[in-house]
């Protein structure tokens, strides 16, 4: 039941974008058509859920203080924390990667939906984000895999409810230098006032 | 800048013309931020308090400076189709370090800037201007390039610190500003502050509200 309360929370509460501002540079960028924010949305939801747990693994057997007692007991003492930036974001590049070939060899029709968005991915801080914040909340293997995939479909929820409602902002008479991103900026900031208000349940 | 025209030798000046514009473009005609739409996710997260926003600044322009110095460097003997793992590999060294003395010298930092230290490398404005700019030029201008860039993305945040941080805290850097003006008025008169400001929403309406006011003055218009 901890679980299921992380994954809402995740999505809900402290969502990615609204309350974290992760992913804020693709979530303009690529809010302007409802087909193409479900695209990078669900491959947001994929390689979170994915990397997360991967992550887990390195910095649980490898990385944190004492992690590599496992191989030898001589090397209970090392502490290879300060590896952590470079290790994940490898990590996360060599999973993109990966990810890619598999999509496209046993999954074309998904690729070519996905296309441009896959590679594009391996510098969305959402995915880093996700990844850090797991190792500094000692999330377990479970806690991390529902952690990344709940980050990731809270994501997905507010990037495809912006590109609807971006969808409709077309036919408005927007003041010229509003047009664009501060229109959009403004927009964000409702809709995060809309999710405040997940802020007041209790799990 | 008399001085600049006699100055036509085959070595360019030190700060040219050209070079100038590479500093001060990105600050308010070509600004990373409010025009060229990078690097909004770390603008909006530290931007709560003055403090905080100031030290997030040094760390990008360190961080913008000197990779674009390394990259610019090793411009001409890295391969093109792993150029993407070779940035990132040179950010993230550059990061690590930036860590490293903030968890030595300012740990009170460190944890209240927590995972967005390390989000710098995966801030956009660092690999697009490797991309743009870095892998084409020579040092001495790619590092102009990037504290120009720096600049503009650093004015930006502490702009919308400033906001929030006096709307949201009455204070600016820690100074509580609210409760010195109150007490001219005497013991009745109490200045509100507002929470909205705070929370993330408020980040978003005031870098919202900046843009307006930035764009309507430089006249761009996005389409």
């Amino acid at each position: 039941m901890d679980l299921f309360n992380l994954g809402i929370r995740s999505i809900f509460i402290d969502n990615m974008i609204f309350a974290y501002f992760l992913g804020m540079c693709s979530f303009l960028a690529v809010s302007k058509k409802v087909s193409t924010a479900i695209g990078l949305g669900a491959a947001v939801i994929f390689v979170l859920t994915v990397t997360v747990p991967v992550n887990w693994l390195l910095n649980e057997y490898v990385l944190k203080e004492g992690a590599l007692s496992w191989v030898n007991a001589g090397l209970a003492d090392i502490d290879l924390t300060f590896l952590r930036f470079i290790m994940f974001i490898a990590i996360i590049a060599a999973m993109v990667q990966l990810v890619e070939m598999v999509v496209e060899k046993f999954a074309p029709a998904l690729y070519g939906a996905l296309g441009i968005f896959l590679p594009l991915i391996a510098v969305n801080c959402a995915i880093l984000g996700g990844s850090l914040f797991m190792a500094q909340r000692d999330y377990t293997l479970a806690e991390s895999t529902v952690y990344g995939f709940g980050s990731g479909t809270g994501f997905c929820l507010a990037i495809v409810a912006l590109a609807a409602i971006r969808e409709k902002l077309k036919y408005s008479h927007v003041p010229n230098g509003l047009k664009g991103l501060g229109i959009t900026m403004l927009l964000t900031g409702l809709m995060g006032i809309a999710f405040m208000s997940f802020m007041g349940i209790d799990l | 800048m008399s001085a600049e025209t006699i100055e036509k030798k085959p070595a360019e000046a030190l700060l040219s013309k050209r070079r100038k514009k590479l500093v001060t473009d990105p600050l308010i005609d070509d600004n990373p931020v409010t025009i060229q739409v990078l690097g909004i996710c770390s603008a909006l997260a530290v931007t709560t308090q003055m403090k905080p926003t100031l030290v997030m600044a040094i760390a990008v322009i360190f961080v913008v400076v000197m990779s674009n110095l390394l990259i610019s460097l090793l411009r001409n003997t890295i391969p093109s189709r792993v150029r993407i793992i070779v940035q990132l590999a040179v950010v993230a060294t550059l990061v690590t370090l930036v860590n490293e003395v903030l968890k030595a010298f300012a740990y009170d930092m460190y944890k209240e800037l927590s995972v967005f230290v390390g989000l710098i490398i995966t801030n956009c404005i660092v690999m697009g201007r490797l991309e743009a700019f870095a892998l084409g030029n020579k040092p001495y201008d790619s590092i102009l390039d990037g504290f120009g860039s720096a600049l503009g993305y650093s004015w930006i945040i502490l702009t919308v610190a400033f906001f929030r941080e006096l709307l949201g805290s009455g204070a600016v850097f820690g100074i509580p500003v609210y409760d010195y003006v109150s007490g001219l008025f005497g013991p009745d008169f109490q200045l509100a502050t507002n929470g909205l400001m705070v929370s993330p929403v408020g980040a978003f309406m005031v870098l919202g509200l900046l843009i307006w006011v930035q764009r309507t003055k430089t006249g761009y218009v996005e389409h």
